[in-house]
């Protein structure tokens, strides 16, 4: 019998304390196995968010800290320029990063600050009970929007990659999704170009990873993934936004 | 035969979405508890399956810790 794949050493023993069917755990995955492929593992410092996934750093036994709510990309930054030599990742949601933490995003991409943004989108606020988040779809009903989110009213949904992707500094900029195989093959290609941008020293990378939320969706987790493909998909397109030379 | 898909059963949260994408629909939610009170996923249907790791792909807490496909006969 041949091994074909097998859960990566960086992942701890520790279970998860996500909710059954969040793809928290496959983007964990993916970056644990991109470390342990590219032997990064004892380089590497992760910066963590606040929101559900804030014990990250217990699920991926790397260096880690823990980052004020939205600040991971400021901590990013001053953890990279004083040493050059680590591999720096945050890890944000979409509450963490485009919301309370955009103008740290912003400005590091525009610095062109040679980290990697690991961006995972599930439309609202996971962790505090289903809140309205900037990427919360048109229409979709949330504890804060129970009549559907209304753009006369709170705007439409942010789309991070196509901001940041205008920028001159900014080395590697893509959405992929996490809701099949297909997909979650995909996104560790982009994650891999990502990482390459940081490795080689090109700029400022960030991959958005389109996640789901049963809980708040109030969804199964096999119908929560339907509903990426349905509803999220055509509004947030999977793509390449800007490959800068020498990205491979 | 050795079992083709090993599963952590403790990691495991019930979530279904192995179920979901196993093309040759070999595995199911089981009868078993376990210390979380969740009932884990198990391969009932060896023979046929096709160790393409989809189960490992989308499975969210690393239960699905190894998949392993056959050597290929030699004739």
């Amino acid at each position: 019998m041949k091994t074909v794949y097998k859960k990566p050493e960086p992942i701890t023993n520790r279970p998860t304390t996500y909710c059954p069917g969040c793809p928290h755990g496959i983007a964990h995955r993916l970056v644990a196995e991109l470390l342990e492929e590219m032997n990064l593992t004892s380089e590497t410092v992760i910066v963590w968010p606040v929101g559900c996934s804030v014990f990250g750093y217990y699920f991926i036994g790397t260096d880690a800290v823990e980052a004020a709510h939205g600040r991971a990309c400021a901590m990013a930054t001053g953890m990279k320029r004083t040493h050059p030599e680590s591999f720096v990742i945050t890890y944000q949601g979409d509450g963490d990063l485009a919301s309370i933490g955009i103008a740290e995003t912003v400005h590091a991409a525009v610095r062109g600050e040679k980290i990697t943004v690991v961006y995972v989108n599930n439309g609202n606020y996971g962790m505090t009970g289903g809140q309205m988040a900037p990427t919360t779809l048109i229409g979709q009903k949330t504890t804060t929007s129970p009549y559907g989110r209304d753009p006369k009213l709170t705007g439409f949904p942010m789309h991070v990659p196509e901001m940041l992707a205008t920028l001159e500094a900014t080395a590697y900029i893509a959405r992929a999704s996490l809701d099949s195989p297909q997909h979650i093959i995909q996104a560790k290609k982009f994650l891999k170009k990502a990482f390459n941008a940081q490795v080689n020293g090109i700029g400022f990378s960030l991959v958005e990873m389109i996640s789901s939320c049963p809980t708040n969706w109030k969804m199964t987790p096999v119908a929560a993934m339907e509903r990426i493909r349905n509803e999220v998909l055509p509004v947030f397109p999977i793509g390449e936004f800007k490959v800068a030379e020498g990205v491979e | 035969m050795e079992k083709k898909v090993l599963v952590n059963e403790e990691r495991c949260k019930s979530c279904g979405l192995c179920v979901a994408v196993c093309p040759k629909h070999v595995l199911k939610i089981s009868e078993k508890l376990n210390s979380k009170g969740y009932h884990p996923v198990e391969l009932f249907d060896n023979e046929n399956c096709i160790s393409c790791g989809f189960c490992y792909l989308i499975c969210p807490d690393a239960s699905i810790i190894e998949i392993r496909r056959p050597e290929p006969v030699k004739r």
